[in-house]
């Protein structure tokens, strides 16, 4: 970057008006939505306007106005879109916990806890754009950034582990539990990333063991750690990002030959090795083979969203905590059964919005880094929800994972919403940039 | 790069739009069927987690209704104050068993699941409204106790509607069971009562008074004679025919013998009095002949759909098959006797079957419902009406959400053959066999019947058809009482056994009757 574009870099407002504006319409939208929801879901289960709305209004409207302050403030210039979809998906999925949690006057205690994360989770997002002024100093801890997410994946299979629902994935230090895989995920995007801007090009012409080691050892190491916690849906994430990094990188199909056979050679092993992928896939084939256990939780999510059908049975009438891990895994399925096909659809339309939008900052970045670090973001939030909204309604065998900003979790919450400060940072950058060189 | 990038948003947009397409299948295409599936308890567990209306006669009384009880999941259940009364029209709602009769039709309205019950007006949008609907019956609490009590624990059937409108004043079987077995909460009771009543060889879940047919003997006669004053140029008085103890079938067959060898005849009104087999045998066979027979069999709804608003009405049935017309009957006719009336003979191979079926036997066979709209539609003057055991459904707080308005299904007759019917039940009743059904200050009308099913020992349905109203007006109730096989074969054995339960429902009726 020249001095002439830096100086440049500094006051990029004007051009940022515009994008603020847009997102501002966009937030005003969607909180109307939100607290819309919030109080036709207490009327469909008690007939009666929840108590706390005007304080749940009041913390809503707060959390937006702040989070889109501090965008107007450090990230003028970004995406206008990323933020509200992220926001009403996150104001969705508050809902739908808060009517499941069976008190939505904000009696559950998963609610509660929510609505802490996705404050947390904004702070995180604010946070992550105030130190990351640069993206590309990002690239400069790249090994740092390899270890330590290779550290953070393997902490759950230290003694400070907790094993819960058959997968080791959860940390407990003091009174905090998390789950270090979520912020791993980060980490093991800007490493491949970042390595891949040198090596890519090398790869490309001619393959040499030297090359592919570091990576190759991180991606042993980060699959390997999660086959070894039964973290399977994570597995395949990292898995994916590897493969789909690789193949932007070095604009090599063959990439994508060797992923696929790498994978499925993967899956074969899992099967012979763990007992309870093998039921994973069974109850992908038919689970009503067996369907008062394995099959149970994926036939109970198809009658939930059967039940719904395409307008559903209205926020709060329907019965989604059938379906054991609603909260969490399912969540997609009470969108279904609540919101019906409309509303599942709207979920999918808005995470094709982030996609659409984490592209085409990947497509107008100018330093390699920059656009494989935004397809490998974009990556890990569109093969994210895919994973598991794919395995809810049996197009793949259901891995536990989480929707990325509805389902309940703080670690996911507050890791996704780094994610989207990250493709926000390169969106401010790129924009301004481009204003510069334009306006001369 | 870009172009990957590129490749990568395609890649994205395929599989969002096969997840798309996956959940239009899973709720929208395949929706109903899951909703189906036996493991699916979903409906189940809705339909007992909430309050549903009540079931109430036309007289008030309440005959189901919701019970609140702390079952995990089940809030609510049924409970039938009336026991065995109303099992086969009300039905019952069981967890374990699923819904029937009224429980099942009436499902929406009874849980208040319509639209229209739903929402009223906007405002039902932010109060918690009753929605459940009450289903008033046309069912007459007395008129079904009179029933029950009078036929006792003999198997049968008593039927009584308003010949006005089809209203159905009483509808019971015995043998009965009770529904609150089926309703209970207790799973394996459940199901261990429903199995003993289905391994019951009496039946008591079947409703024999509109879901089994039986021989009507001689109660058909009515429909023979009605035929014969619409299509045959036959009156109550002429012609008349000449005193016989048997019918000798054309062009051949067993002889047709009057009950008990008696010997009968005269005209139409004497031969309805007498229920003589011999007359009305040769009127179906020789002076109607099968089309005629058939059409005004129809038309009194044998051969088509039963109409009631309750499931798995049985069809009433008339045979319609004779084979070929014979054009020339000389090889058959010894001289001088069995000569054709009215020039023309409708003589068809298997008359003999036609002359046998005149008189209610061989393959005819009807629900006591349908006799009891035989009665109906010749005291309605003709026009039989669509029978409905729902009067009306009602919001909680007493709006009418529906109204069965009355409907003629079938002209079954002239009004004038009717009216001629008429004077000859009234003659059945007060001087034929059907006197045990006379009530003192009533007009009253009946016909008896006894269907033989065997000699040895002899048995028989005792069956007994009329209507009855005040002296000069429209008869106001038309009632069918079938008593099976009871002892003996005799054409008093209508007369003798079911003829005073129909008229103590009759005197319960009009508010007669001492008990």
């Amino acid at each position: 970057m020249t001095a002439v574009e830096r100086r440049a870099v500094v006051r990029p407002q004007i051009a940022a008006v515009r994008p603020r504006r847009v997102e501002l319409g966009l937030i005003a939208l969607i909180a109307v939505v939100v607290v819309s929801a919030y109080g036709l879901a207490s009327l469909g289960r008690s007939a009666s306007v929840p108590a706390n709305i005007g304080p749940f209004l009041a913390w809503m409207l707060g959390l937006f106005f702040f989070v889109h302050l501090a965008v107007r403030r450090f990230a003028a210039a970004a995406d206008p879109v990323l933020l509200p979809m992220a926001l009403l998906l996150n104001g969705l999925g508050y809902v739908m916990i808060a009517r499941l949690g069976g008190d939505v006057d904000g009696g559950s205690r998963l609610a509660a806890l929510q609505s802490v994360w996705s404050a947390v989770g904004i702070g995180g997002f604010v946070v992550t754009l105030i130190l990351v002024p640069r993206i590309r100093a990002l690239a400069e801890y790249r090994y740092l950034l390899g270890v330590g997410g290779v550290v953070l994946l393997a902490l759950p299979l230290l003694p400070i582990g907790i094993e819960l629902n058959g997968a080791r994935i959860w940390v407990s230090i003091g009174p905090v539990n998390f789950q270090p895989g979520e912020f791993a995920k980060i980490a093991l995007a800007l490493f491949f990333a970042s390595y891949l801007v040198d090596a890519g090009a090398l790869i490309r012409n001619r393959i040499e063991l030297r090359d592919l080691a570091p990576i190759g050892v991180a991606w042993v190491a980060s699959v390997g750690v999660m086959v070894l916690e039964r973290d399977l849906g994570s597995s395949m994430l990292v898995f994916a990002l590897f493969v789909v990094l690789m193949w932007v990188a070095t604009e090599r199909a063959m990439w994508l030959g060797l992923g696929a056979a790498m994978f499925l050679a993967g899956g074969a092993i899992a099967l012979q090795l763990f007992s309870h992928v093998e039921r994973r896939i069974d109850s992908w084939l038919n689970p009503w083979a067996d369907p008062q256990d394995s099959g149970f939780q994926i036939i109970q999510a198809t009658y939930s969203m059967a039940e719904g059908g395409l307008t559903g049975t209205g926020l709060g009438r329907g019965e989604p905590d059938r379906v054991p891990f609603v909260e969490t895994d399912f969540i997609f399925a009470a969108i279904g059964e609540e919101m019906g096909l409309a509303g599942t659809t709207a979920i999918l339309m808005a995470f094709l919005i982030v996609i659409g939008s984490g592209l085409r900052i990947a497509l107008r970045a100018t330093h390699p880094f920059e656009k494989l670090l935004a397809v490998g973001l974009t990556t890990l939030l569109g093969i994210q929800a895919f994973i598991i909204m794919a395995g809810v309604v049996r197009i793949i065998p259901l891995t536990g994972i989480t929707l990325p900003f509805v389902s309940y979790g703080g670690s996911a919450l507050v890791s996704n919403y780094i994610v989207l400060a990250l493709l926000m940072r390169l969106s401010h950058e790129q924009r301004t940039v481009t204003t510069t060189v334009s306006a001369k | 790069m870009n172009r990957r990038i590129r490749t990568l948003g395609i890649a994205f947009l395929v599989m969002y739009t096969v997840l798309f397409a996956q959940l239009n299948r899973v709720q929208f295409v395949e929706a109903e069927e899951y909703k189906d599936h036996e493991g699916n308890i979903r409906p189940q567990l809705r339909a007992f987690g909430q309050e549903r209306g009540e079931i109430i006669t036309a007289d008030g009384v309440v005959v189901a209704r919701s019970v609140a009880v702390d079952a995990g999941e089940i809030d609510f259940r049924r409970e039938y104050p009336a026991d065995e009364l109303y099992a086969h029209s009300v039905g019952f709602q069981s967890f374990n068993q699923g819904a029937f009769g009224l429980e099942r039709e009436y499902n929406d309205q009874l849980a208040g699941a319509r639209l229209d019950q739903q929402f009223e007006s906007i405002k039902d949008l932010f109060v918690d409204r009753d929605t459940t609907g009450t289903v008033v019956m046309t069912l007459r609490d007395d008129l079904q106790r009179t029933a029950a009590e009078t036929l006792g624990d003999r198997n049968g059937s008593v039927v009584a509607v308003d010949p006005r409108t089809g209203e159905v004043l009483a509808l019971w079987t015995s043998p009965s069971f009770d529904p609150n077995l089926l309703s209970g909460l207790d799973g394996s009771a459940v199901n261990a009562a429903y199995a003993s009543l289905l391994a019951d060889p009496e039946n008591p879940l079947l409703a024999k008074s509109f879901r089994e047919v039986f021989f009507p003997g001689s109660t058909f006669k009515l429909v023979t004679a009605a035929a014969a004053l619409d299509l045959g140029g036959i009156s109550l008085t002429a012609p008349v025919w000449p005193e016989t103890d048997r019918y000798e079938p054309l062009p051949s067959g067993r002889d047709i013998h009057n009950f008990g060898g008696s010997t009968c005849g005269g005209d139409l009104l004497l031969a309805l009095q007498k229920s003589c087999n011999a007359t009305f045998a040769e009127i179906g066979a020789e002076w109607l002949g099968p089309g005629p027979m058939a059409q005004t069999a129809q038309n009194f709804g044998f051969n088509s759909e039963p109409v009631i608003d309750l499931p798995d009405a049985a069809r009433s049935r008339f045979p319609t098959d004779y084979g070929d017309y014979i054009a020339d009957l000389s090889a058959y006719l010894t001289q001088g006797e069995n000569e054709a009336p009215n020039g023309a003979t409708p003589i068809h191979e298997n008359s003999a079957i036609l002359a046998q079926a005149s008189i209610g036997q061989n393959d005819v066979k009807a629900t006591p419902l349908q006799m009891a709209m035989v009665a109906a539609a010749i005291a309605n003057d003709g026009m039989m009406m669509t029978p409905h055991v729902v009067a009306e459904v009602r919001s909680a707080d007493g709006d009418i959400y529906d109204t069965v308005e009355p409907s003629i299904w079938r002209t079954s007759l002239s009004p004038f053959a009717a009216g001629q019917l008429q004077e000859a039940m009234v003659n059945v009743a007060t001087v034929g066999t059907a006197r045990a059904m006379q009530v003192d200050g009533l007009t009253v009308g009946g016909k008896t019947g006894t269907a033989q099913l065997g000699t040895i020992p002899a048995s028989s349905h005792a069956w007994v058809v009329g209507f009855a109203g005040p002296p000069g007006q429209p008869a106001e109730i038309a009632v069918a009482v079938i008593v099976e096989a009871q002892p003996g074969a005799s054409e008093q054995t209508g007369g003798t056994v079911a003829a005073p339960i129909a008229r103590a429902v009759i005197e319960a009726a009009f508010g007669l009757g001492g008990d």
